[in-house]
C-alpha cells in the first residue's frame, strides 16, 4: 500500500513480487506454456519411436479427410445457427424484463430466467433426454393427443441439438441484453413514437443501435460456448451428428494420437478466436470491455 | 412497445403468450427431471406408475439401488466437493492477489497482463483441458527420464482436474473482486494510516471487511463453476470421477431414475446456494 506512509523501496518491491507471483505462475504454467506445448505437438510428426520432425502433416490430414473438415464446418454452422436462435428467443424476454414489466414483476422475471442456469448442464441435458426420446414424455403426449399414431424419436436430430444448445446458452444472452436495454432511455422511444415512428422503425433506428454492444457481447459468448460444448451435442445428437470437440476427445483420449488432437484443438481455437475478433471489429468494441460486461 | 405507450390488444396477448411459452421452455425440462425421480418404474419414462421413494432409499435387496445406497454416486459427489473446495480456495486467494495487483500497482507490462488474465474465458474448456494435459505429461516424462522421478500428480487425476478448473475460474474471481476493490474509497485507508494504524491492521480491519461480500460471492460462484464443470474435467480426469463425469457415463448407458434423484438433490443444493447469496447480497447493499 503506497503513498501515505512512505515505505522503503525494497519493501515495495517485495510486496509487488508477492502479488505478481501468483498471477504469473497461473498464466504461465496453466495458460501460456500449455498452449505452446500444444502448438509444438500439433506441428510435429513421429518418424520413429521418440524421434520427431517438424511437419504440417496433421493439418494436411484435416483437409484431406472429408469427415474431419465436414464435422468442423457443420459444428461452425450449427453454432452460428444456435447463436442466432438464442438471440431471437432471448431478445423479447430481455425486452419484457426491461421495458414492459415494472418493479417487482421485472425483477422476479429476471431472477426466474437465471434459475435454470444454477443447475448443472448435465441435469438440463437429462431433462431433454427424458422429454424427447422415443419412450419419452413428448412423444407419449403426441400419441395421447392423437397427433401421431406411434411415438416418434425426437432425439438424435440436428434440431434437437439446437434446442439443447439454445436452452443451455440463454442466460449468457439474456444478461448482456438486459444490461444494455436497461440503459436505453424510455423517453427516446416515446419521442420517436410521438413523432409518428412505427414499431419497426423504432426497433431499427433506436433500440438495435443502442443495444448493439450487448447483442455483440452475448453473441460472442454464446458462439464460443456453443462451439466448445461437448456434453449437449454428444448426449442429444446421434451417431451421425458429431461435434468437433468429440473428434478432439477421440484423438486425445481414445486413440492417443495427441499430435492430431492438438492440431484439431488449434483449429477450434482459431475459429473461436476469429469469430470473437470479427464480432469485436464489427461492433467497434474492445475485448476488455466486452468481458467486463458479462 | 414499452409500458408507457398504448399497446394494441394483439400485442398484449402476444406478450403474455410469449412469456408463458418462455417460462415453459425454461422449466419443463427441470420439472420433468424432478418428477421422474419419484416414478415407480425402472426407467425415467412415462407412463406414471405411482409414487415411490425407492430411487432415494432403495437398496440392493429391493432390486433398486437408491441414491443413498449408491456408493459410486455418493463417492463422486464427495470427489466433486473436494475438488470444488480446492478450486475455490485457490481461485479466491489468487483472485484477491490479482485484484490488489491490478487496482493498486503500476508496473511495466500491466496492460498486457490485464488482457492475458481475461484470455482463459475465451478458450474453449476442452482445449484448456488438453493443453494442460499435454504440458503436464511432458513435464512428467522429462522428470522421469532426466531424474528418474515419478511425478504421479502430473498424470490424469484430481490434482490436474483442480488445476484445469482453477485456470479459468481464477479469471472470474479476479473480475468479481477487482470490481468491488475499484469502488473502494481509498481515503478510509489513508485516515486509518494517519491515525497510526499499521498497514496490516488497515488491511484486516478496513479493506478486507469491505471486500467480504465480493469474497463470499466469488467463492460461491467458484464452487458452483467447479462443481458443474464438465468439459475441462473430462480431459483431465483419472480413476476418481467427479459427479458430472459419472452422471455423463451413466446417461450414455441409459440410467435408472437414481440419476433423477441425484439431479433433484443438485437442484435443491443450487437453489439453497442462490438464495443464501441473494440474501447476503441484499444485506450488504
Amino acid at each position: 500500500m503506497p503513498e501515505l506512509l512512505p515505505q522503503p523501496a525494497w519493501r515495495r518491491r517485495l510486496v509487488l513480487t508477492w502479488l505478481l507471483a501468483p498471477a504469473l505462475l497461473w498464466l504461465l504454467l496453466l495458460i501460456v506454456l500449455p498452449h505452446v506445448e500444444l502448438a509444438l505437438l500439433s506441428l510435429r510428426r513421429r518418424v520413429a519411436p521418440h524421434v520427431y520432425d517438424l511437419s504440417l502433416l496433421q493439418f494436411k490430414t484435416f483437409f484431406i479427410e472429408p469427415l474431419y473438415w465436414q464435422v468442423f464446418v457443420r459444428t461452425a454452422i450449427l453454432s452460428a445457427l444456435a447463436t442466432a436462435l438464442t438471440l431471437l428467443v432471448a431478445f423479447p424476454a430481455a425486452w419484457v424484463i426491461t421495458k414492459v414489466a415494472r418493479g417487482r414483476a421485472s425483477a422476479l422475471l429476471f431472477v426466474v430466467c437465471l434459475i435454470p442456469f444454477w443447475v448443472s448442464e448435465t441435469v438440463r441435458a437429462l431433462g431433454w433426454l427424458i422429454l424427447l426420446r422415443e419412450s419419452g414424455v413428448l412423444p407419449a403426449l403426441l400419441v395421447t393427443l392423437h397427433i401421431t399414431a406411434v411415438p416418434v424419436e425426437m432425439l438424435y436430430h440436428d434440431a434437437t441439438i439446437l434446442v439443447g444448445l439454445v436452452y443451455t446458452s440463454l442466460l449468457f444472452m439474456v444478461v448482456p441484453l438486459v444490461s444494455s436495454l436497461e440503459s436505453l432511455d424510455n423517453a427516446l422511444i416515446e419521442a420517436a413514437y410521438n413523432l409518428g415512428a412505427g414499431g419497426g422503425a423504432i426497433l431499427r433506428h433506436i433500440v438495435i443501435p443502442h443495444a448493439a454492444p450487448g447483442i455483440t457481447a452475448g453473441c460472442i459468448i454464446v458462439f464460443m460456448l456453443t462451439l466448445g460444448n461437448y456434453l449437449t451435442p454428444t448426449l442429444l445428437g446421434g451417431k451421425n451428428s458429431q461435434w468437433f470437440t468429440e473428434l478432439i476427445y477421440t484423438q486425445f483420449i481414445v486413440r492417443f494420437n495427441w499430435e492430431q488432437g492438438a492440431a484439431f484443438g488449434f483449429l477450434l481455437l482459431g475459429l473461436s478466436t476469429a469469430m470473437v475478433a470479427l464480432g469485436l471489429r464489427a461492433s467497434g468494441q474492445r475485448f476488455v470491455d466486452v468481458m467486463r460486461r458479462t | 412497445m414499452i409500458s408507457t405507450l398504448p399497446r394494441p390488444v394483439w400485442l398484449r396477448t402476444a406478450t403474455v403468450l410469449y412469456v408463458g411459452a418462455f417460462l415453459l421452455f425454461l422449466f419443463v425440462p427441470l420439472v420433468t427431471v424432478a418428477v421422474f425421480a419419484f416414478n415407480n418404474a425402472p426407467y425415467p419414462a412415462p407412463p406414471w406408475r405411482g409414487f415411490t421413494l425407492d430411487w432415494f432409499l432403495g437398496n440392493a435387496a429391493a432390486g433398486r439401488i437408491g441414491l443413498f445406497r449408491d456408493t459410486e454416486l455418493l463417492g463422486s459427489i464427495l470427489t466433486s466437493v473436494i475438488v470444488a473446495c480446492w478450486v475455490t480456495a485457490l481461485a479466491v486467494i489468487v483472485g484477491t492477489a490479482n485484484s490488489f495487483l491490478m487496482e493498486r500497482w503500476e508496473f511495466p507490462g500491466k496492460q498486457a497482463l490485464s488482457v492475458l488474465m481475461l484470455v482463459p474465458l475465451v478458450i474453449p474448456g476442452v482445449i484448456l483441458g488438453i493443453s494442460i494435459l499435454a504440458l503436464s505429461s511432458l513435464i512428467a516424462e522429462l522428470a522421469d527420464s532426466l531424474f528418474g522421478w515419478d511425478l504421479d500428480f502430473l498424470r490424469p487425476g484430481l490434482p490436474l482436474v483442480v488445476l484445469g478448473q482453477f485456470s479459468y475460474v481464477a479469471t472470474v474471481t479476479t473480475l468479481m473482486i477487482s470490481a468491488r476493490l475499484k469502488r473502494f474509497d481509498r481515503t478510509l485507508e489513508e485516515a486509518a494510516l494517519n491515525l497510526g494504524a499499521s498497514h496490516a491492521a488497515v488491511l484486516r480491519t478496513i479493506t478486507f471487511p469491505y471486500l467480504r461480500p465480493a469474497l463470499i460471492g466469488s467463492a460461491a460462484i467458484s464452487f458452483l463453476m467447479s462443481f458443474e464443470n464438465f468439459n475441462t474435467t473430462l480431459m483431465l480426469v483419472g480413476a476418481d470421477a467427479p459427479l458430472t463425469v459419472t452422471m455423463y457415463g451413466r446417461m450414455r448407458e441409459g440410467a435408472t431414475p437414481v440419476l433423477n434423484a441425484v439431479s433433484l438433490f443438485l437442484m435443491l443444493a443450487s437453489a439453497a446456494l442462490a438464495l443464501t447469496l441473494l440474501r447476503g447480497g441484499r444485506r450488504a447493499s
